[in-house]
């Protein structure tokens, strides 16, 4: 379905998740952050880059490897992200929910 | 989400575990009270060494006999846990430094405590307390509060 986000039309799946990558760009990742109570910091821009670049690598994201990535820990990620920070994050750098248990 | 895990076989510990966990992934509050062979989990020198039941349990499709064996549990064990690194599965204590990191609460009952001679210093050291059943509960008190035993 298509949602307007900052201005922009944009095609997203039933829980909101972009289904096109080129679609986004920082606005609507600002935009999709303020829907989740999220101001974006430097320290969140890093993790949503990189997850985005984890995603263009096809690696598959847990909890367990946002604690191994280096570029955050498991407690900085829930504090940056409240509630759901895996969905969150994800969502905010445009890609798919991970399917993850973990 | 609140979960009492009584059991220490590998299986029930992670079922218990994973259920924490991913109930923190949703954003949905999460504390887990060890009971009984539960406090095995959290136990130092035992948290490592959790195996799987190889008797009496028709899942392993293994007979009886054959599951009683000496060194069967630890093969058994030893091949599950290769199975659950391959699926990025953590161990047992990396999972509970993930949960509590995550935020989950760890408790331990007073009473198995006191039953097997357990210390508090003997247990993982993200272990929040050691309570009573009655702590239990007042922790689980309010609306929308699920119980889940393991």
């Amino acid at each position: 379905m298509e949602k307007t986000i900052a201005g922009k039309n944009i095609t997203v799946n039933e829980e909101g998740y972009l289904t096109d990558f080129s679609q986004w760009d920082e606005k609507v990742g600002e935009a999709l952050a303020a829907e989740a109570s999220i101001t974006l910091s430097a320290r969140h821009w890093e993790i949503v880059k990189y997850l985005q670049n984890e995603h263009k690598n096809q690696v598959a994201l847990s909890i367990r490897r946002i604690g191994k990535s280096g570029v955050t820990d498991i407690k900085e990620f829930y504090q940056l992200f409240p509630n759901a920070p895996l969905k969150t994050a994800t969502k905010i750098a445009g890609i798919p929910k991970p399917a993850s248990c973990i | 989400m609140m979960i009492i895990l009584s059991k220490g076989t590998l299986e029930n510990v992670y079922a218990a575990f994973v259920l924490a966990n991913g109930a923190r992934m949703e954003g949905i509050d999460a504390e887990i009270f060890f009971t009984f062979f539960g406090l095995e989990a959290v136990h130092k020198k035992k948290l490592e060494h959790l195996h799987v039941a190889t008797v009496g349990n028709p899942a392993m499709h293994m007979p009886t006999m054959l599951g009683g064996l000496p060194g069967m549990e630890a093969l058994a064990s030893s091949m599950m846990k290769k199975e659950m690194e391959k699926i990025d599965m953590p161990d047992v204590h990396e999972f509970l430094d993930i949960m509590t990191a995550s935020g989950v609460k760890l408790w331990a009952c007073k009473l198995a405590m006191d039953m097997f001679h357990y210390k508090k210093e003997d247990l993982y050291e993200g272990v929040d307390a050691v309570i009573t059943v009655g702590d239990f509960y007042k922790q689980s008190q309010g609306e929308g509060v699920h119980m889940l035993f393991v």
